[in-house]
């Protein structure tokens, strides 16, 4: 028999004290404010990150070298209350325009000035349609394992 | 094993949370039962399905078996990408909290 299978996306919900409105623009306007600065590809330092805001606009690290990488672009842009990010960074931890993954995050205004967040990461098993795995543990092991622990400890500290 | 199924694997939530547990390290079935609403039987038939999912692996020792997440599996990426968005998040829930304690501070 013939089962479709669902992968299972990331999911988060959580409630923020603010707006819609304001949990919207704070999310893509001050994007680069709030963008975890140990988290982005290439050997440049990350100096700022953009969302432009428009469908079809891009979503990337600025860095330290003048460089603008590409993470992806706005595939829904519905202010306050939804937006869908195509996320392109391959496997292999680097830009794939072929790639798509989505990032979805929906505002939803509740009672008494309130926002629920729900957030998703989807279409992940076609993380798998690119390169050999071999490639990307190596990749994994030696680029982002140690970006994520500089993360933690920056966290922790 | 194609990452769809390996993945579909995960759509459980307790066989998500056995996979979350191992995230932390490698661990014992009895150990990852502890806490968890479920019975030992139940987490071994949860940690089989991951396996045959090539989403943990399991070695001997002594007489228990120790299980971790499979390091050449997609369930690595999985498990970075999640801690990745929490705190990114997290990173992201702060900030909108600053601005909105700084706007009601000012008159």
């Amino acid at each position: 028999m013939n089962r479709a299978i669902k992968p299972a996306p990331i999911r988060k919900s959580f409630t923020l004290r603010a707006t819609p409105e304001k949990a919207f623009a704070v999310f893509t306007d001050d994007f680069g404010r709030w963008w975890p600065r140990t988290h982005y590809i290439g050997g440049s330092p990350l100096t700022g990150a953009v969302i432009e805001p428009r469908v079809g606009g891009r979503w990337y690290g600025q860095h330290e070298d003048g460089v603008e990488r590409p993470w992806g672009d706005v595939l829904v842009w519905e202010p306050p209350h939804r937006l869908v990010l195509a996320w392109r960074i391959s496997h292999q931890w680097g830009y794939d325009p072929n790639l798509l993954t989505e990032v979805e995050i929906r505002f939803t205004r509740l009672a008494a000035g309130e926002t629920r967040v729900d957030f998703e990461h989807r279409g992940l098993e076609r993380f798998g349609d690119s390169e050999a795995a071999e490639h990307t543990r190596k990749s994994m092991d030696g680029g982002w394992g140690a970006i994520l622990e500089n993360y933690r400890a920056a966290v922790a500290a | 094993m194609t990452n769809a199924q390996a993945f579909a694997a995960l759509a459980d939530p307790t066989r998500r949370a056995v996979f979350e547990r191992l995230a932390g390290g490698p661990r014992a079935v009895g150990a990852l039962a502890k806490g968890l609403p479920v019975s030992r039987p139940a987490v071994s038939q949860h940690l089989k399905i991951l396996k045959e999912a090539g989403l943990v692996t399991d070695r001997p020792d002594g007489t228990r078996r120790v299980y971790q997440i499979d390091p050449k599996g997609l369930g690595e990426l999985r498990a970075w990408l999640d801690r990745f968005w929490d705190a990114a998040l997290d990173a992201f829930k702060a900030e909108v909290e600053r601005q909105v304690s700084k706007e009601e501070e000012t008159p």
